[in-house]
């Protein structure tokens, strides 16, 4: 589904993606976990287009498309999601009709008709529920004073709705309480699929409890370093980075 | 009707598909104009030729005596060239059948305008009804509007007719709240008004509908001079909609309207306009200058709200004002001004307090694009007798990108120590952040700007008139097209 080769991207002089190289099928659960500032939220953005970024070498294919050839709107009607680590406000525009354009937009650019309100507002109770959202929800804006957390289960509301084909969760744990990781974590379970892949950024093996990953990579200086199965976050977790930073550190001297 | 509405969203597509000014052409109408310049003898000529009374005529000649007296104001923050007022005809009307059988009898010149702007059939027709005053219902579909009006004593007219068939009226009220001498643009305008509208809503009356009128500028040349004179009896309440477009021009149209609102006691106004005279081109020339002197009078518990969302002239000149006479009563305003290009705009609100426990607000969102300049001027005054007055006034601007520029000019002055003024400021971009943060949920950019600028100006669009507030979005879709990125 996706394919990453030797990709390297940066901010004018300064290189943060160094060769990353990366495959992720459908039906799978990646975890990618690394030090602060090692480049996890770069690669994300890189993924989904953020054209801060400019990609010097390599590829990304989805789904044997060219990537970055495209618009980012254009890799998110491909289905592409990002849930963001810093969600961004956008003032006086409601949940849900921020949540309507981007469906009636992603539609369009299908060939689609927008959905009927009356199945659109069908589909936000649904997933309401499935996250445990409480009403008055939707007609509160974007993000505007949200919580840390709030921010966070707004971003997975979107995912469900969007059902994606590919989603990038970059630490969508932190900033969320013990009930919330928990609902969340059994609402990203319940939208996996055979078709559909899951790419989970987090410090803590704790979301790794509850999203269980097929592989975890571990991302340092714009690298992966390492990548192992679910045992690795557990001995990550354990022993911290350095005594696979220090190996990482040497070879790239 | 799901054509219809098909139709206008194809018609928003191709809007937001094309830079340049979508309402720009000209009808090439038939008029009946007379030569360039100003002088007592034109002063005559325009009341002559629409026959009017002496008192009329005397009321033009005095306020143009005035007006050879006055200095065009430069107090504002905008510069242009300044017209050249011989250089303007004042006095063009179209030639026009007043009613017609059929749309087939319409003039094919303005039938083609109508086609360009977009206007459905059924609306066509009820256009073409009228001439001079273009006056349609905004609600029903039914023609018989004016009728239901008439029932209700209520009289929408042209202020033309209204001189003829309610002289008592005008005679009363004309000049009472805009004195000819208030300034150097009304005293113009009363010298030479062609004509407005005028409204009348008798004692306890609620309007059954929006009253909406629809201008254009339409003589190669003619400065536009609209007078327009409403007046809401005791415990009256009525919505009137002012909306305009303008041809393509190469050289500069003078715009110098009157408006004068009347609430007596415990009766209601809400006045919204859609501004979108032609700016311009990109570098500024051959834009419409619009100079306006909006205000209104609010005797005991009465109210005036005045919504604006401005997105056209390349000059404007414009601050609708409240002056609150009668105890408890509220003068509201909502603006939301655009810029782009080389617009310049100089717009805001005088909230005036008399009356005791009188309460203003104040809503102005300013968004400037390009490399113009919006600027925003506001006066709350609160005298010495308006005890227990409150005044609340929120100013923001956004601006797009590093080229244009924004201003904020708050006077307050209050003469008690019971009231309460509260001033509100802010200034802000669109991030690229919220761009990109759209972008990845799918919308492109042109859609994300508009989205994030229909939440910022959410506020004032709520206050329109729920169709208005469609055709307001739309306008600032089209206005901003290609700011960002
Ligand atoms: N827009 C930017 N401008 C300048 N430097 C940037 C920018 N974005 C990222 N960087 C730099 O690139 C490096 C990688 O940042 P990135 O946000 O990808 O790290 P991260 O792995 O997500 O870290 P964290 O775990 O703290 O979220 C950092 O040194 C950061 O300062
Ligand atoms: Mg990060």
């Amino acid at each position: 589904m996706l394919k990453i080769n030797d990709l390297k991207a940066g901010i004018e002089e300064n290189q943060i993606l160094k060769g990353i190289n990366l495959e992720v099928k459908a039906g799978e659960v990646h975890a990618i976990m690394g030090p602060n500032g090692s480049g996890k939220s770069t690669l994300s953005a890189v993924i989904a287009g953020n054209e801060d970024y400019e990609v010097e070498g390599g590829s990304i294919t989805f789904n044997g498309e060219d990537l970055l050839e495209l618009d980012p709107e254009e890799r998110a009607h491909n289905g592409v999601f990002l849930s963001f680590q810093y969600p961004v406000e956008i003032p006086g525009i409601s949940v849900s009709n921020f949540i309507k354009t981007s469906i009636s937009e992603k539609r369009k650019a299908q060939g689609l008709e927008p959905l009927p309100t009356k199945d659109l507002l069908k589909m936000m109770r649904e997933k309401m529920e499935l996250l445990s959202i409480k009403q008055g929800y939707l007609s509160r804006n974007m993000n505007e004073g949200f919580s840390g957390g709030e921010k966070k289960r707004n971003e997975i509301f979107q995912m469900a709705m969007l059902e994606p084909r590919l989603a990038i969760l970059d630490e969508t744990d932190s900033g969320l309480d013990i009930d919330a990781l928990r609902i969340v974590a059994n609402g990203v379970n319940k939208l996996k699929s055979a078709d559909n892949a899951t790419v989970v950024i987090t410090h803590y093996q704790r979301l790794l409890d509850y999203i269980v990953p097929d592989f975890v990579h571990v991302l340092y200086n714009g690298r992966i370093i390492k990548s192992g199965g679910a045992e690795l976050a557990h001995e990550l977790e354990e022993k911290g980075y350095d005594w696979v930073t220090k190996e990482a550190d040497k070879q790239w001297a | 009707m799901s054509e219809q509405k098909r139709q206008s969203e194809d018609e928003l597509l191709e809007k937001v598909t094309s830079t340049e000014y979508k309402y720009g052409f000209t009808t090439d109408i038939e008029s009946d104009t007379i030569p360039k310049g100003l002088s007592e003898d034109v002063v005559r000529i325009i009341s002559a030729k629409k026959n009017e009374p002496q008192w009329m005529l005397d009321y033009r000649l005095k306020a143009y005596k005035a007006w050879l007296e006055m200095e065009e104001p430069d107090w504002a923050n905008v510069s242009y060239e300044k017209p050249n007022y011989q250089d303007v005809i004042y006095y063009s009307a179209p030639k026009q059948k007043p009613v017609l059988d059929s749309l087939d009898d319409l003039d094919p010149e303005m039938k083609k305008t109508f086609d360009k702007l977009g206007i459905s059939l059924d609306e066509q027709k009820k256009l073409a009804n009228v001439a001079v005053d273009i006056v349609m219902d905004s609600v029903s579909v039914a023609t018989s509007f004016k009728e239901t009006l008439a029932e209700k004593g209520i009289i929408f007219c042209s202020i033309s007719d209204a001189i003829q068939d309610h002289p008592e009226l005008v005679k009363k009220y004309l000049g009472t709240v805009v004195p000819a001498r208030d300034n150097f643009f009304s005293a113009l305008n009363s010298a030479v008004f062609s004509d407005g509208s005028f409204c009348y809503i008798p004692k306890g009356v609620k309007c059954p509908m929006e009253l909406s009128t629809y201008f254009r500028i339409n003589e190669a040349g003619t400065g536009q001079f609209e007078r327009t004179l409403l007046i809401a009896d005791e415990g009256s309440q009525v919505s009137y909609l002012e909306g305009c477009t303008a041809p393509m021009r190469d050289e500069n149209q003078l715009h110098a309207a009157v408006v004068e609102l009347i609430a007596m006691d415990d009766a209601d106004i809400k006045y919204s306009t859609v501004q979108n005279w032609y700016p311009g081109n990109a570098e500024g020339v051959g834009g419409v200058f619009n100079f306006v002197t909006k205000r209104g009078i609010c005797y005991k518990n009465a109210k005036i709200s005045w919504t604006q969302v401005e997105t056209g002239s390349a000059v404007t000149w414009k601050y609708p004002s409240c002056i609150l006479k009668g105890d408890n009563a509220i003068g509201e305003f909502f603006s939301v001004a655009v810029t782009n290009n080389r617009q310049q705009a100089d717009t805001g609100t005088k909230m005036i307090h008399l009356g005791k426990n009188t309460k203003s607000t104040i809503i102005a969102k300013g968004i400037s694009a390009g490399k113009s300049d919006g600027n925003y001027r506001g006066l709350v005054k609160i005298s010495k007798g308006a005890t227990n007055s409150r005044n609340f006034s929120q100013c923001d601007s956004l601006l797009m990108g590093d080229k244009c520029g924004s201003h904020t000019f708050p006077y307050i002055e209050v003469k008690n120590n019971s009231s309460k003024v509260e001033h509100e400021a802010t200034t802000s971009k669109i991030g690229e952040d919220q761009i990109f943060y759209c972008n990845q949920r799918g919308i492109g950019t042109e859609a994300a700007i508009a989205l994030i600028v229909n939440g910022y100006c959410k506020d004032v669009l709520n206050q329109l008139p729920m169709e208005f507030a469609v055709e307001a979005q739309k306008l600032l879709e089209i206005s901003l097209e290609g700011s960002v990125g």
